[in-house]
Parts: structure tokens; C-alpha cells; sequence
């Protein structure tokens, strides 16, 4: 009951600013997705202590076709959810004091993105969960188009087939897996689970390819990754946002539930070259992070660095991989907001990302420079930052996995650090030129967005056991199903 | 059998309209008229009853299919009152042709004999021919119905020796009995009755407009009338997928292979060839012709897969592409009456000129790209799994592949939308098409959040 509430919640009030078309959508908007962050907040009240049965509903859909509407939470739904609701207040907070056209479509479809968000996470039925996955691409589709930059309708046109062709070929597994499932057929986790359990090795690895190929091109992981670049830079702030802070953990979310335990014997034969290419795209991206002159798209090159690690050890099959990505997604998420924030703010004032024309920065806003300096560690994964959890039980991971890729894995922190600092020093050290010498420093609405997202990298890193408790059991409950194998290897 | 006597009736009625100068009240009338038919029908689902010595079965297929075509035609008449109102002096002609047309179609969907099957197909396409050259003094509109003429009268003849060899190796024009002859002596069916079984094909073929048979689609369609080629990509489509499904589906499925192979490849070049095209049409009304043969290809796709069992899912699909076709052309005629053209220029910045047309077109090229929530997924979603189901994998690939062909030439219009600069002021709309919008697209949700009575209908 209560997730459902979590899904419909968002809709009913994007509905609502829809139709009232007011002035006040924004704080409409806000309020809404406050309320949300409450809802979630019971939520993890009620997994905590064992009302977990409230946040399961199951329903029949639609009979002939195997679908029913099948939620609930587990501790990585929930971890998820959590981040969802968690930094959708912050975006939205974010876009306060700018100016755009149709506010009140902009909000409407952010709160409908967080519907779909919400859904992809908890649906435990594998169509509802499609259906979800589909849905989300709209909303982030029409915000690029509407409210994006130059040359958006190429750009996010090549973003939509891109994903839409990926999740094409999910549903064609899907419906395979659907036909396999033993008795009256069902799209439910568990049957599918079974069904892929029983295919043939052929089989399995032509479905792993072909999941992992939707899942890939969302996160993106090298070489599926060539949309993301500019859809970030030509996205308004706020769908950046949305895009890199949650919608790519759709991604790794959709690895973890629906392809490590539905073709076990295709991720472990096809499992080290996806940890291959996954190393190969950390450092790949980083070089090109290192070299690139636009701040936005520097920050975009090493989202996909950081993703391609987190790929890297899921498929290391191991608790310490998997604990890793669950806490690393959530460092990521608040790690990348608060940047691409901080780019905002930047190009709010002075009108360009170009590193090139920047610089000073620090002499007139030292507190956009103090929040630019947290962010930043947590991003290249100083210890007591979030990201170094998450970036050492990652690199780890992959280390005992195949310790040649461990090494190649654990340039991303050097190279991180390479790239990170570069940025701060061209953007923030060094003497002010025209552009920067009027920079005003963070307004309030600002500060109340970089300052909570700061406390939490430090949080975080200082304590990360309840992050961990919460997806323990369902982490050790997916590698249940892997135990006989490991222990041979 | 009495919403066929009822609509007949109404075609009558329109007619002499005319006499005693009812033309204000014609539209109505009429609409009124097809919900009672429609009403009268529904009780009967169920039941199975012949009449005419078994030349006309009325069971659930036919009247599902009539419920369908009589609802499509309702929304309609709602969206096309601008057709009739532009000439006064055919306000009744037209109401009456489209009734015929509507009558016709009913045939098709509940013959149970083959010279019923031509009669049906007949009085839709005489009808059709006028009503495509409706538009007298437009250069275009004649060349459509010329054309449509002459090609329908082509498929026509190889439908009727096909009809006449067929009868001549089963000795009847029942499809029962062709069917049971068929069964019975399979072994010793001479060659001249796969001759006629394939001039059938080619012949409905040319009907539905699939790929080769469908070089007089894109052109009868953008040269009639707009709003007579939504009424024939819709309405005209079902019928004549009805009939299709219902000959092969009863007289032929024994002989499946012997013909399976040829429709398989008229599916394959009518899922790629359309498509294609379309991705590279400057016209949204053509392109909208292209997309409606590529749809064909799905249904095709389906009926390949299991002839016997798909008819559920093809009425499904038919639902759902048909809905969203009308929506399409409710815009689609709003902005040709106000830019006097059906470019995708015209329809630069429509989000800003009115977004209530802007996000209706939308969703309704969402739903027809297959992208979920909307009822054109699902409908993509049944045909995809029967496929599968059957072991056509790489023909699904295929379908998704012109899937995503689609997505790119229905994203060419929602790009122009809202990325371009308007092509003129804002674009008022009277409030009954404005609620038709609202309707049509809470249907597309509708269809896709319950399709489970549609689809129980088989």
C-alpha cells in the first residue's frame, strides 16, 4: 500500500500543477516531493521494524497477457527509492530563481519522471517493471527537447532511439523468458527467475547479451555510452540531474534484479568481459575527461567512469562488489547533483562552462568554492568522503575478481584526482578575469541545496553502516544463488 | 443482424435527408443512429445466429469487428463535421456513402459465403471510390478516386477468379464447407485451386495494402480529402483485415503452408518497405499513409504466427492503431484548416500555437511508435509474443527494428512541435474538437490500463 502510494503520489501531483497551470508551481512542486521523502521516510520506518508486508501489494493486471501490478521493497529497492526521493526535492529546489517558459509543464513532468523512478524500482513483475522503464524516458525526453540547449533535437533524438532500441531488445527477452516459465506463464521475479534458470547455455548468453545491452546503453557503459556526452551537456540543469543522478541507476539497478539472477550461467561465463569492457570505459573516459575543455561535459566523461566501476563489480559476483555499487550509486547520486549544481551556478553568472574563461572564481564566492571542494572529494574519493567507501569496496572487489583489472580499475582514483583538480584549479583558483570578478556568491536557495548535499558526503563517508545494513540481506540473498558456484572457483 | 438492418437504414435515411431539407440535425442523427446499432449489439455477444441460409453468421468475430468499425466511425463523424459543413450540397451524399461504406464493412466482418464476402467488399469500395473523389474541383481528389478505381477494380477481379477457381475444385462458396472440403481432401486438391487460394491472397492483399500491392495507398490517400483518408486508414482497414483474417483463418488453415511462405515475404517487404519510405516523406499526411501500410506488417506478423488463435490480438491492435489514427487526423485537420497544408513545417511550434493539439498529436504518434503506457504497446506487445512464442525470433527483431524506423519519422513531427518556431498565431479550436482530443486521448489510456474485455472477446 504504501509503495503504491510512493508511485502515485508524484503522479497525482504532477496531475494537479498540470491543471492548475499557477504561478506557484514550483513550490507546488516542492512540496510535493517533500511529502514524497516523508512517504519514503515511513517506508524505511516500516522495513525497519518488519511491517515489510505493507509495502507489498500484488494485483492482477491484465490476465491474458501475464501481467499484474507486483510492488515491493527490498533493502536495494528501498536504498533506491530513498535516493529518488532524496534528491528530487533538491532538484527541483535547484531550479528555483532561474527563468524558464511553461513552468508548470516543467514541473509536471519532473514529478512524472519521479513516478516512473519510483515504479522501475519496486515493480517485482518483469513487465511492470518494462512498462516503468519505458515510461521514465518520456518525461526526461520532452525536458531535453523543451528545455534544452542548442542542437537538442538531434542530440536527444540520438539519446531516445539509443535507449528505446535497447529496450527493445529487454522486452524480447523478457517475452522469452515469459514462454519458459513452468506452469501457467507469469512475468513474476521469482518465475522468471526460474524460467532462465532452465534454458540451455546458448540460450542464456543470448539473453544476458541481450538485457545487458538495454542495461548498458541507460548506464552507459562503454561502447554503448556515445549519447550521453551531449545529452548532458545540451539537457537543461535539471534533467542532467535527473538523468545522471538516478536515471542511470536505473541501469545498474535493472543488472542487479533483472540479470545477475534470472541467467546465472550467462553472467558467469559472459561476466569477466563485462568487467573488461566495464575497465576499459573507466579509463577511456577518464582520459578523455582529463583532456576535455567544457566543464559540463568533463563532468558527464567522468559519470561515465565512475558508472563503468560500479558495472565492473557487479559482475564480480561478490558481496563486497555488489555492497560497493548499492553505496556507491547513492554517493554517485549525491556527488553528481551537487556538481552539476555547482555548474549552474556558474553558468548562471558568467554565462559559460569553457574552463578556458573561468578562473578566480574562489576570490569572490569562497563559499560556491567551499561546497565545490567537498563535492569534489567525495568525487575523487578522498577517505571519510562518501565516494571512498563505495570506490574501495568496488576496487576491491575487482581486485580479488582478476587483479591485473583491479590495478587497471584503481587508475580511476588517480586519474579522478588528475581530472577534479585540473577543473578546480582552472575554475576556481588563480586571478579573476572579466567574466568572474562580478560573481555573486550562493543565494539562499542555493545554499540550501549545495550545503545539505555536502553534509551528506561527509555523513556518509563518516558513517556508512546504515546504508549498508539496510541492502545487506537482500545482497546475501542474491548471492545465495551463486554460493555453489563461487565456492568451486 | 439488426445493426446491420439499422445502419443500412440510416444510409437510406441520409438520402432522403436531403428531401425534407434535415441536414442540420444529419450529423447527429447519424451518430445516434450507429450508438443504437452499437447498443442494440452488444447484448448479443455471445450467441452465434445465421441468416440467409447461412451466407451471414453473426458471432462474436463479426461483431466485435462491427462494434469496432461503428465506434471508429462514431468519432468519426465527431472529428469530420468540417468535411460535411464545406459543402452544403453534399452534406447528404457524403453521410449516405459513408454509411454504405460502413454497411459494407459489416458484410465483410460476418460473411459466411464467399459471394457475401465480394458483396461487402464491393459496396465499401464503390462507395469509397466517390467518396475519395469527393472534393470535385481538387486535381488530387480526382486522380485519388481515378486511381483507387482502377486498382480496386484490378483486386477485385483477381479476388472473383480466385473465388470462382476455388469454388471449382470444392464445388461451394460456403466457407464451412470450403473448409471441411479442404480438410478432407487435401491430398487430392488440384492445382488450379492453390492458383485461386493465391489470387484470393493477392487480391485482399491489394485490400489491406500490403507491400507490393500497395503502390495506390500513399497516393489515393494524400490526394482524397483528409478526412476521408483517416475514414479509410481506419475504418476501411478493419474491414478488410477482418475479412482477410476470416478467409485465411477458416477456409485455408489447413493448407497453411502452401501460402504461408508467399505472406510471410509480403509481411517482411510490408514491415521494411512503408517504413522506410516514410522515414523520408516532408508530408505528415503521406507519411501518415506510409506508417498505416507499415502497420499492416505487425498484423500480418500475428496472423502468421498463429492463423487460428490471433485473432484477439489483431482486433486488439486494430483498437488501438485506430484510435490513435483518428487522434492523429482530428490534428492533422485542424492544422490544415489553418495553414492550408499538411507539411511537417505546418506543424513547426504547434506546442506553442496550442498545446492541447500539440500533446494529443503526440501521444497518439507515441502510441502508434509502440511506446508504453499507451494502448499501441501492447498491441505491439501481443503480435511480439505470439511471434516469439512461435519461434519467429528474427522476424521480431525485424518488427523492431522498423519499430524503431517508426519512432524516428513520428519523432520528426514531435520534434517540429515543440523544438521550431511557430508557423503562425496561436491555433483556436472549436470546443467540441478540443473534448473529441480529450476523449480520443483518454481512450489510448483506457485501451492500454483494461484491455482485458477486448481482448476476451474470442
Amino acid at each position: 500500500m504504501l509503495t503504491t502510494l510512493l508511485i502515485f503520489f508524484p503522479l497525482a501531483a504532477a496531475l494537479l500543477i498540470f491543471v492548475l497551470k499557477s504561478k506557484y508551481s514550483h513550490v507546488i512542486a516542492l512540496t510535493a516531493a517533500c511529502a514524497e521523502l516523508i512517504i519514503s521516510a515511513v517506508a524505511v520506518y516500516q522495513f525497519k521494524t518488519g511491517g515489510s508486508e505493507l509495502l507489498r501489494a500484488n494485483y492482477q493486471w491484465i490476465a491474458q497477457i501475464g501481467l499484474s501490478y507486483f510492488v515491493d521493497m527490498d533493502g536495494i529497492s528501498l536504498l533506491l527509492v530513498l535516493l529518488t526521493t532524496g534528491l528530487v526535492p533538491f532538484i527541483i529546489l535547484s531550479s528555483f530563481g532561474r527563468s524558464f517558459s511553461k513552468p508548470s509543464t516543467f514541473y509536471g513532468l519532473i514529478l512524472v519522471m519521479q513516478m516512473a523512478l519510483v515504479g522501475v524500482f519496486v515493480a517485482q513483475d518483469g513487465l511492470l517493471f518494462y512498462l516503468f522503464w519505458e515510461v521514465a524516458l518520456i518525461p526526461i525526453y520532452f525536458i531535453c527537447l523543451i528545455w534544452g540547449g542548442e542542437n537538442r533535437g538531434k542530440i536527444t533524438f540520438k539519446f531516445f532511439v539509443y535507449t528505446l532500441a535497447g529496450s527493445l531488445l529487454m522486452l524480447i527477452a523478457l517475452i522469452y523468458l515469459y514462454l519458459h516459465t513452468p506452469g501457467v506463464h507469469s512475468f513474476d521475479a521469482d518465475a522468471l527467475y526460474a524460467a532462465g534458470a532452465s534454458l540451455s547455455y546458448p540460450e542464456q548468453s543470448l539473453i544476458f547479451w541481450f538485457l545487458f545491452a538495454a542495461f548498458a546503453v541507460k548506464m552507459p557503459v562503454f561502447p554503448f555510452h556515445t549519447w550521453q556526452p551531449d545529452t548532458y551537456s545540451v539537457a537543461p540543469t535539471q534533467g542532467t540531474m535527473l538523468l545522471s543522478g538516478i536515471m542511470l541507476k536505473m541501469g545498474i539497478y535493472g543488472v542487479i534484479r533483472w540479470l545477475i539472477p534470472v541467467v546465472p550461467a550467462g553472467v558467469i561465463t559472459w561476466g569477466l568481459t563485462a568487467v573488461l569492457i566495464s575497465v576499459i570505459g573507466i579509463i577511456y573516459a577518464s582520459c578523455i575527461a582529463i583532456v576535455q575543455k567544457d566543464f559540463k561535459r568533463l563532468i558527464a566523461y567522468s559519470s561515465i567512469a565512475h558508472v563503468g566501476l560500479i558495472a565492473a563489480g557487479l559482475f564480480t559476483l561478490s558481496t563486497t562488489g555488489l555492497q560497493g555499487a548499492m553505496i556507491q550509486m547513492i554517493s554517485h547520486g549525491i556527488v553528481v547533483v551537487g556538481m552539476f549544481f555547482i555548474i549552474d551556478v556558474v553558468y548562471d553568472r558568467t554565462k559559460t562552462t569553457a574552463l578556458a574563461n573561468l578562473g578566480g572564481i574562489r576570490n569572490v564566492a569562497p563559499q560556491l568554492a567551499t561546497a565545490f571542494v567537498i563535492v569534489l572529494l567525495g568525487s575523487v574519493a578522498l577517505p571519510l568522503t562518501s565516494g571512498f567507501i563505495g570506490e574501495f569496496l568496488l576496487i576491491n572487489s575487482v581486485f580479488q575478481y582478476h587483479q591485473w583489472l583491479g590495478v587497471a580499475a584503481g587508475l580511476t582514483i588517480i586519474l579522478g584526482a588528475v581530472y577534479m583538480l585540473r577543473t578546480f584549479q582552472k575554475s576556481m583558483s588563480g586571478e579573476t578575469n572579466s567574466l568572474t570578478a562580478s560573481f555573486t556568491d550562493l543565494t539562499w536557495n542555493e545554499k540550501a541545496v549545495l550545503y545539505p548535499l555536502a553534509l551528506l558526503i561527509i555523513l556518509i563517508g563518516v558513517y556508512p553502516a546504515p546504508i549498508l545494513a539496510i541492502s545487506e540481506p537482500a545482497v546475501a540473498k542474491l548471492l545465495e544463488l551463486y554460493s555453489p558456484i563461487t565456492a568451486i572457483r | 443482424m439488426n445493426a446491420l438492418y439499422i445502419v443500412c437504414g440510416l444510409g437510406l435515411t441520409a438520402l432522403a435527408a436531403e428531401l425534407f431539407n434535415a441536414r442540420k440535425i444529419l450529423s447527429i442523427l447519424m451518430v445516434i443512429g450507429l450508438a443504437v446499432a452499437i447498443g442494440v449489439t452488444i447484448p448479443q455477444l455471445g450467441t452465434s445466429i445465421s441468416y440467409f441460409t447461412n451466407m451471414v453468421v453473426i458471432d462474436n468475430f463479426s461483431m466485435a469487428f462491427s462494434i469496432l468499425i461503428m465506434t471508429v466511425t462514431i468519432l468519426w463523424f465527431w472529428m469530420a463535421q468540417d468535411y460535411f459543413n464545406s459543402d452544403l450540397d453534399h452534406y447528404t451524399d457524403r453521410a449516405s456513402l459513408i454509411l454504405f461504406t460502413v454497411a459494407g464493412g459489416m458484410l465483410m466482418a460476418s460473411f459466411n459465403n464467399m459471394a457475401i464476402l465480394f458483396l461487402g467488399i464491393e459496396v465499401l469500395s464503390l462507395s469509397l471510390y466517390t467518396l475519395a473523389g469527393s472534393k470535385r474541383d481538387s486535381l488530387a481528389s480526382n486522380e485519388a478516386a481515378f486511381k483507387y478505381f482502377l486498382m480496386g477494380s484490378f483486386a477485385t477481379g483477381f479476388l472473383l477468379l480466385g473465388i470462382a477457381l476455388v469454388y471449382g475444385a470444392t464445388k461451394s462458396f460456403d466457407i464451412q464447407t470450403i473448409a471441411v472440403n479442404v480438410i478432407l481432401n487435401s491430398s487430392t486438391l488440384p492445382a488450379f485451386f492453390y492458383v485461386g487460394v493465391l489470387l484470393i491472397l493477392v487480391g485482399l492483399a491489394f485490400k489491406i495494402s500490403a507491400v507490393p500491392f500497395h503502390f495506390w495507398a500513399p497516393d489515393v490517400y494524400s490526394g482524397s480529402p483528409t478526412s476521408v483518408t483517416a475514414f479509410m486508414s481506419t475504418v476501411v482497414k478493419i474491414a478488410a483485415v477482418a475479412a482477410f483474417v476470416k478467409v485465411f483463418s477458416v477456409c485455408f488453415s489447413h493448407i497453411a503452408p502452401s501460402w504461408s511462405f508467399v505472406l510471410k515475404i509480403i509481411m517482411i517487404l510490408t514491415l521494411a518497405v512503408p517504413n522506410l519510405i516514410a522515414a523520408a516523406q516532408d508530408n505528415v499526411k503521406r507519411m501518415l499513409a506510409y506508417s498505416s501500410v507499415g502497420h499492416v506488417g505487425y498484423i500480418l506478423l500475428a496472423f502468421i504466427a498463429q492463423p487460428e488463435t490471433s485473432t484477439s490480438s489483431i482486433f486488439y491492435y486494430l483498437c488501438a492503431y485506430s484510435v490513435a489514427s483518428i487522434t492523429a487526423f482530428a490534428v492533422l485537420l485542424q492544422v490544415e484548416k489553418s495553414s492550408s497544408g499538411t507539411d511537417i513545417v505546418h506543424f513547426n511550434g504547434l506546442f506553442k500555437r496550442n498545446p492541447l493539439l500539440a500533446v494529443g498529436l503526440t501521444i497518439a504518434l507515441l502510441s502508434l511508435a509502440g511506446i508504453p503506457p499507451l494502448a499501441g504497446f501492447f498491441g505491439k506487445y501481443l503480435v511480439f509474443i505470439q511471434a516469439i512464442d512461435h519461434g519467429l525470433i528474427s522476424l521480431t527483431i525485424l518488427a523492431i527494428v522498423t519499430s524503431l524506423m517508426g519512432a524516428y519519422y513520428y519523432f520528426r513531427v514531435i520534434i517540429a512541435m515543440y523544438l521550431q518556431e511557430p508557423a503562425g498565431d496561436s491555433l483556436s479550436v472549436s470546443a467540441s474538437q478540443k473534448a473529441l482530443i480529450v476523449i480520443l486521448v483518454a481512450l489510448m489510456f483506457a485501451l492500454a490500463v483494461l484491455p482485458d474485455y477486448l481482448l476476451g472477446l474470442f
